[in-house]
């Protein structure tokens, strides 16, 4: 894994992070980082500003105040967080092509990782699946292939939004071993959940938003 | 970014849009059959006076392909931003502006080239003398991925609205008068027996300008739009 190569620097740091709506203020200030071989949990009821967070650490929405830094370098509205992965509520994938189209066009334009689309897919327990197209599957069916795209990548830092929802028990401990592993090979990952769910088994931090 | 990485990526992107449009192809046929049916209709409406009609086809084929242009522009990037592929692009660590110089590529390849290849005989339907066919047919090869890319720039702007249809169509058209005005201006030009190569000089270097800008353009409306 090319995770392992990262300077021991932190992957992620975030000061004074503030995201307002209309001038009305969804989070923050919040302060935290993320070192590789972390987790961390963002915990929160339902519109706590979970989603808004994981979006501006993508630079997919533009903070209000303060500034994320990524790698070393930071992000903002012009620079998105190119080089991390990002599972949001969204499949990102089309339904009018199958599983194995998918991921290759994820792979393609993702950050180019270890392993065949294929290996993925038996991995995420879609196998047998490949010719299935996106809008035949279940919604839980769907997330599998968005966690096979991003198993497939080799991005170090994994922004994941909750990541368990629609999943069966199966699919959560799935989410949970592909953390596991990812973790262990020195990436870093954050994900939100409303709080109903295990955690992986990982050195795992704890980040509580409040609405 | 290295070459290679760039052609993979044109490859996947060409290879996903291509089989999309093929998954979709009803729709996809939609606007061909439109301007089809404008130009098939003139005759019906004008009668069959030759030299009327000869007179009224460079711009009638010009404005029904422009419009044919302007049904394909809202589909774009709307399916891409409703199922999340869009937020998948934007944090790709290729450059956006070349993915989407492959999408509109195969927007341009899918909607105007059919139709540029059956001017020929909708020329012939509205009686377009066959010396006249040399200017329309290059100022249509021209003008149309010219009018695809700065559709792509405006669909771009108002992907953050819903239903944008109309608003698309109001920005898009005072930016798409000038090419209409040189495109159909030289066949006329050329009916009159006045030099027309001017104009098409003129669509090249619009080409050539829209080319290489219009992707970065569109590319930093989406980010705006988006973000």
């Amino acid at each position: 894994m090319p995770a392992t190569a990262l300077p021991p620097s932190l992957l992620l740091d975030v000061r004074g992070l503030c995201f307002a709506r209309n001038e009305e203020p969804v989070f923050g200030p919040l302060d935290f980082h993320l070192a590789p071989g972390e987790a961390l949990l963002v915990k929160g009821g339902n519109g706590a500003g979970k989603t808004t967070l994981l979006r501006v650490l993508a630079g997919l929405l533009a903070a209000t105040e303060g500034s994320v830094q990524m790698d070393g370098r930071l992000v903002d509205q012009g620079h998105l967080a190119r080089g991390c992965a990002f599972l949001g509520h969204l499949p990102g994938h089309k339904g009018e092509l199958n599983c194995l189209e998918n991921l290759r066009y994820g792979q393609a334009i993702g950050v180019p990782g270890a392993g065949t689309p294929e290996q993925a897919l038996q991995e995420v327990g879609l196998g047998g699946f490949e010719d299935t197209l996106g809008r035949h599957m279940s919604a839980g069916q769907n997330k599998r292939l968005a966690l096979a795209r991003l198993r497939l990548s080799s991005a170090p830092l994994w922004l994941l939004d909750e990541p368990y929802a629609n999943l069966d028990l199966d699919g959560i401990a799935l989410v949970n071993r592909l953390i596991g592993d990812h973790v262990a090979a020195g990436g870093a990952a954050l994900l939100t959940t409303h709080g109903a769910y295990a955690a992986p088994p990982v050195p795992i931090r704890t980040l509580e938003l409040s609405a | 970014m290295s070459t290679t990485g760039l052609i993979d990526a044109a490859k996947a992107q060409l290879g996903r849009d291509l089989r999309l449009v093929w998954r979709r192809r009803g729709d996809a046929a939609q606007p061909v059959l439109f301007a089809v049916m404008v130009v098939a209709l003139f005759p019906l409406a004008l009668g069959s006076e030759h030299e009327k009609l000869a007179q009224l086809a460079p711009g009638v084929l010009w404005v029904a392909v422009l419009l044919s242009g302007l049904l394909t522009l809202d589909s774009l990037y709307r399916s891409d931003a409703e199922d999340g592929s869009l937020e998948q692009m934007l944090m790709s660590p290729l450059p956006l502006a070349w993915l989407i110089a492959m999408r509109v590529l195969v927007q341009w390849a899918t909607s105007a080239l059919p139709l540029l290849l059956i001017t020929p005989l909708l020329a012939q339907l509205l009686f377009l003398p066959g010396p006249l066919l040399m200017p329309l047919m290059l100022s249509l090869a021209l003008g149309t991925p010219l009018l695809s890319l700065i559709g792509a720039v405006v669909a771009a702007l108002t992907i953050g609205i819903r239903r944008s249809g109309m608003l698309l169509s109001v920005l898009a058209l005072p930016l798409y008068v000038p090419v209409l005005v040189f495109g159909a201006g030289c066949v006329v030009a050329a009916a009159q027996g006045l030099p027309w190569i001017g104009a098409i000089y003129l669509l090249a270097a619009g080409l050539a300008l829209a080319l290489v800008l219009a992707p970065l353009a569109a590319a930093a409306a989406l980010r705006i739009a988006l973000t």
